[in-house]
């Protein structure tokens, strides 16, 4: 391993699907509390990659760890969950018929049994920690509203609030804002802004202005592999770059 | 369970119903003189006792359907389970009254000239075993039955047709002479329950309130466990399983203690219906029945529990009407009624009553219902 204290290490991954090679040798890492934003055309392996760390997909060759010691190739995907790996998905899913109070309660951490769930009452660690997450959110003034009446925008942030209530060290949000408002998204950029240093999240985006709006450290992946990095004037500088992806 | 109430408008008013009807139910029977137009008769106590329990096999439908979105087109296989667990009890209870007169063997044994009891039927001269085994063998078949179905992740239509597979497969095996079970004929011509005549006004009468007591409580139990955060778990299953799967949650054993819980719910209504109707036999397993307790359900209004009670009671109703009046248009009526309320009441009666009695509200409340906020569109709660 060439460094160490990283959150995310992601050394020389590849997936194929029948021959195609969807991540090609793929070097990544993530810093703890880092905010990173990972570009790049439609089939560049950004999907894959996450599909990996999840454990949805598996790698061919290569390792993935969660910190030092957690070999995610191993695990399986409530097991990735269990170590602290959230993921958002692209279509938000929450529970429509349930209050944005009562989405966050099921999300927090705690024993799931069913016959545990007949009789548990929220504890005041849990009650303190949704009412950071309403607060992180702004869904404050909506807890007793029923989910599917929100807004698009706002049915993201109570999945992202839904991820933050187990606290989890590393966080991937697949296209947070696509389908938002010019005032949801930079409602999202400044909750994902809140969140840098409490947590490592790693936001894959289409949305060019959206990732300037956040970005500190840019990856740029093209056929499987890091074709550039660095900060967002670097990036946008880079020959090959503007040549693969901005179409310039 | 204090506060349980607080927020179940209607279960406040079915609780009341149900207690009027246990109270005075007696008293017009028995204490009103049977000339007088108050007077309820003999065949009225029959008909309400009936209804009650299937109203709480409506509830133990509702149970899973309109909370946890399983579809069983099977429940009456468990509600004949319980029927048929209590028959074996009244038919011990019988004993050297029978046609044959034989102490222990039930007449349809004399009859197929079997020399003892089969093993299973050990046990059932005690009311209080046969109480047991009207709950344990119901959910025991829940839980086989639930745990190959869930756990090969059968859902949806997939799984309603495998339970009318079931409850047609237990018809079938009913049917049979060497099952031990009196076959075609069932069990019938009971006399007496821990002594009391079940021909007698007052027996009926005190069935009828046993029955309005346990149907109350199994209210309650269900009322307990929706409002639970297991009750917003499953309600999650039902709108998006692999989203809860995804938040840690086994929806396998979350759907199968449910499914097991209602099937010892249906259980129990079935062994309160035996004494009062005073016959079990194989027809209870018909696949046909099974449909009829979801039409109940989806009439009343799935996803309330006491919806699912007024349902059943009100379908019950119509049929007694018109298998008396009109006796060639009932299936006809049914069929109608399902497709009318599907098509203009998909929330069944009670759905329609409470966004009746909301549209009501609506202009003279004082707050506006909708806030135009910056986001977008919030209703005020």
């Amino acid at each position: 391993m060439s460094t160490r204290g990283k959150r995310l290490y992601l050394e020389d991954l590849t997936v194929s699907f029948d021959g195609f090679k969807a991540l090609n040798k793929l070097n990544l890492y993530v810093d703890p509390g880092e905010l990173l934003c990972i570009i790049g055309p439609n089939g560049a392996g950004k999907t894959t990659m996450m599909d990996v760390i999840t454990g949805k997909t598996r790698a061919d060759t290569g390792s993935a760890f969660f910190g030092d010691a957690i070999d995610l190739l191993k695990l399986t995907e409530p097991e990735i969950v269990a170590v602290g790996i959230g993921r958002k998905f692209q279509k938000p899913t929450v529970f429509e018929e349930l209050t944005v109070f009562e989405n966050l309660e099921l999300a927090s951490a705690g024993n799931r049994s069913f016959f545990n769930t007949l009789r548990a009452r929220i504890t005041p660690q849990q009650r303190k920690r949704i009412d950071e997450v309403l607060d992180i959110t702004g869904l404050g003034d909506h807890q007793a509203s029923l989910a599917k009446i929100l807004s698009h925008g706002q049915k993201q942030w109570l999945e992202i609030g839904m991820l933050l209530m187990q606290n989890p060290e590393l966080l991937l949000v697949d296209e947070p804002v696509a389908g938002m408002t010019p005032h949801e998204i930079e409602r999202t950029s400044e909750l994902l802004l809140s969140l840098e240093g409490e947590h490592s999240i790693v936001v894959v985006e289409h949305d060019m202005s959206f990732v300037r709006s956040i970005a500190r450290r840019v990856v740029v992946l093209h056929e499987g592999s890091v074709l550039a990095e660095g900060d967002m004037e670097k990036v946008q500088n880079d020959a090959r770059v503007k040549e693969v992806y901005l179409g310039v | 369970m204090p506060g349980l109430l607080q927020r179940d408008r209607g279960g406040r008013w079915f609780l009341g119903i149900l207690a009027a009807v246990a109270i005075f139910v007696p008293i017009l029977n028995l204490a009103v003189p049977a000339g007088s137009a108050l007077h309820l008769s003999d065949y009225g106590i029959g008909l309400i006792g009936k209804y009650l329990c299937y109203g709480l096999l409506a509830l133990s439908i509702d149970l899973i359907w309109g909370y946890c979105g399983i579809l069983s087109l099977g429940h009456g296989a468990f509600f004949a389970l319980g029927g048929y667990a209590m028959g074996m009890y009244l038919m011990r209870e019988i004993g050297p009254r029978g046609v044959y007169g034989d102490p222990i063997l039930p007449d349809f044994m004399v009859f197929l000239n079997w020399k003892s009891l089969p093993w299973f039927w050990h046990g059932f001269n005690h009311l209080a075993f046969a109480a047991l085994m009207v709950m344990v063998v119901p959910g025991l078949l829940g839980l086989v039955f639930g745990w190959f179905a869930f756990r090969s992740r059968v859902t949806g239509v997939y799984f309603s047709i495998i339970t009318q597979a079931l409850t047609y497969a237990l018809m079938l095996a009913f049917f049979r002479n060497d099952m031990g079970f009196g076959g075609n004929n069932g069990f019938t011509d009971f006399k007496d329950i821990l002594g009391f005549d079940l021909h007698s006004d007052r027996t009926h009468v005190s069935l009828l309130v046993i029955t309005a007591v346990i149907l109350a409580a199994a209210y309650l139990v269900c009322r307990w466990i929706v409002e639970s955060r297991a009750g917003r778990v499953i309600r999650a299953i039902r709108d998006a399983e692999s989203r809860t799967r995804f938040l840690g949650y086994s929806v396998e054993s979350y759907k199968l203690w449910l499914f097991v819980f209602s099937c010892v719910l249906a259980g129990i209504a079935g062994s309160l219906y035996v004494p009062q109707i005073g016959i079990i036999n194989p027809s209870e397993f018909d696949p046909i029945g099974s449909i009829e307790a979801v039409i109940w359900v989806a009439v009343g209004g799935r996803g309330t529990l006491y919806g699912a009670v007024a349902g059943a009671v009100l379908v019950n109703y119509a049929k007694t009407y018109f298998t008396g009046a009109l006796p060639e248009i009932w299936l006809y009526a049914l069929g109608l009624l399902f497709v009318l309320v599907t098509r203009f009441l998909p929330d069944g009666i009670i759905g329609a009553w409470e966004l009746h009695r909301k549209r009501r509200a609506l202009p003279d409340s004082p707050e506006p219902a909708h806030v135009e906020g910056e986001e977008g569109v919030i209703v005020k709660k």
